[in-house]
């Protein structure tokens, strides 16, 4: 059972990952509106770089910032004496990073979707602008954002390159799967890295397919309809 | 109540342009603004409502500035108390018809439906929709859905409330009704109505003072 503790330390990485992706990735796409122009456009094109950089470039800027000599590094160092690199909340960061695009395409998306009657409606009825985001916006987009969500859990779990650099490879610590599974094959153990890739397929199988399942799920109460 | 509006607007869509160029004043119950569709009057509900910003004017609702281009007033939609029924209705797909009906009496974020207060059941009842308040939006009817649109506008209490076509998606019969309907409801709640038709009957059996617009301008009749 020796596949349990990279396992769950990717399950742990990957699922705060998600969770931050979501809360900056749902505010950026909040931030970037339904409407397009050249100014929004290059903002998400930016916002996206991450999914389409290399994730070696990824890891190298994220050692850049975080790193000891690196802006939020520094001054995190030099005010709680806290050092990011090689731990796994380095590794978190790194796999946020990666599936922040995912969510924010997703979000987007899903509030374009959102009726503009039904805000104005919300406006009409005494919701000021953060009333109406999450009283109506937010769960009207849920769905899509839950999907987008699924795909950022997904390839947070698989991230391999940013998370490398930025955490590295200490077994128990920051060692995730596809690295456990990258140093065994290394190392010539066949038999744990056939392990850990049935593992990794398996995780990764399940996302998929609760993904698929709530975009095809019907709105609640359609089942009833008269 | 007295309602004066005095407004401008042009509004662009691709390469077109349409001005909007509006002065009317009114004491009556009940204003109809009268004109067929594409004339503006839906832009119109929208600035009194504060969901879009005229370009210059002012629009007062009984002796209270809610735009004023001048003195750079501008009270956003939520202040304004001017209550709005679609002509879609609009109604939260995700909320129960409880929940929508309620929607107004809470503000906060997280707003938990058992908390409805009495008026919030007693506008239900008025409206019929005692058995449906546990139904969501696309379970009703188009009658249903209207009432639900209604019942939601007045929980807000508004001093002013806007319709838009509120009879155009029904059949002829229930119009005929819901115009008799209509014009208790509001003297039942006692407030001041706007409505906008393009239909000469509904001009007919709702009286009170008549606004043609056309083409973005008042008429006077």
């Amino acid at each position: 059972m020796e596949f349990l503790s990279p396992l769950w330390l990717t399950l742990k990485v990957a699922a705060l990952a998600t969770v931050l992706a979501l809360v900056f990735g749902i505010a950026a796409a909040r931030a970037l509106g339904r409407r397009n122009g050249i100014v929004r456009d290059t903002a998400e094109s930016l916002l996206t770089l991450p999914l389409v950089l290399p994730p070696t470039v990824l890891g190298y800027y994220l050692l850049v910032v975080l790193g000891r000599n690196g802006v939020i590094g520094s001054w995190l160092h030099d005010a709680f004496g806290i050092s990011l690199i090689f731990t796994w909340q380095g590794a978190v960061i790194a796999a946020a990073v990666a599936a922040f695009p995912l969510i924010l395409r997703a979000a987007r998306a899903a509030f374009r979707e959102v009726d503009p009657q039904l805000e104005r409606a919300a406006r009409t009825l005494g919701s000021n602008s953060a009333a109406v985001f999450f009283r109506v916006s937010l769960p009207l987009a849920w769905r899509g954002i839950c999907a987008g969500a699924l795909l950022a859990f997904a390839r947070a779990m698989g991230e391999f390159g940013a998370t490398l650099m930025v955490a590295g490879s200490l077994p128990g610590r920051t060692q995730t799967l596809s690295i456990a599974i990258y140093n065994a094959v290394m190392a010539g153990d066949d038999a744990t890295a056939q392990t850990l890739v049935l593992v990794s397929l398996t995780v990764a199988v399940i996302a998929l397919v609760l993904a698929a399942q709530m975009l095809q799920r019907r709105p609640r109460g359609d089942d009833d309809a008269a | 109540m007295r309602l004066e509006v005095d407004i401008a607007k042009t509004l662009r869509a691709r390469e077109r342009e349409f001005h909007l160029q509006l002065k009317f004043a009114s004491d009556a119950d009940v204003t109809v603004l009268f004109g067929p569709s594409g004339a503006g009057k839906t832009q119109t509900l929208y600035a009194i409502a504060g969901l879009t910003r005229p370009d210059s004017g002012a629009i007062r609702v009984g002796g209270e500035t809610l735009f004023d281009a001048q003195r750079k007033i501008n009270l956003p939609a939520h202040r304004r108390g001017v209550g709005y029924v679609f002509q879609d209705y609009a109604l939260f797909p995700h909320l129960s018809v409880l929940q929508n009906v309620a929607f107004a009496t809470s503000r906060s974020v997280l707003f938990n439906p058992r908390q409805a207060s009495a008026d919030v059941y007693a506008l239900l009842a008025r409206f019929a929709l005692g058995k449906l308040a546990s139904s969501y939006p696309h379970q009703l009817s188009g009658g249903q859905r209207q009432r639900v649109a209604l019942a939601r506008a007045l929980a807000a209490r508004p001093r002013l409330l806007l319709l838009d076509e509120p009879f155009a998606a029904l059949d002829a019969p229930l119009r005929a009704r819901l115009r008799t309907e209509l014009l208790a409801v509001r003297a039942q709640f006692d407030v001041p109505m706007i409505v906008i038709t393009h239909d000469p009957d509904d001009v007919a059996a709702l009286g009170g003072r008549v606004v043609s617009i056309e083409n973005g301008r008042t008429r006077t009749r």
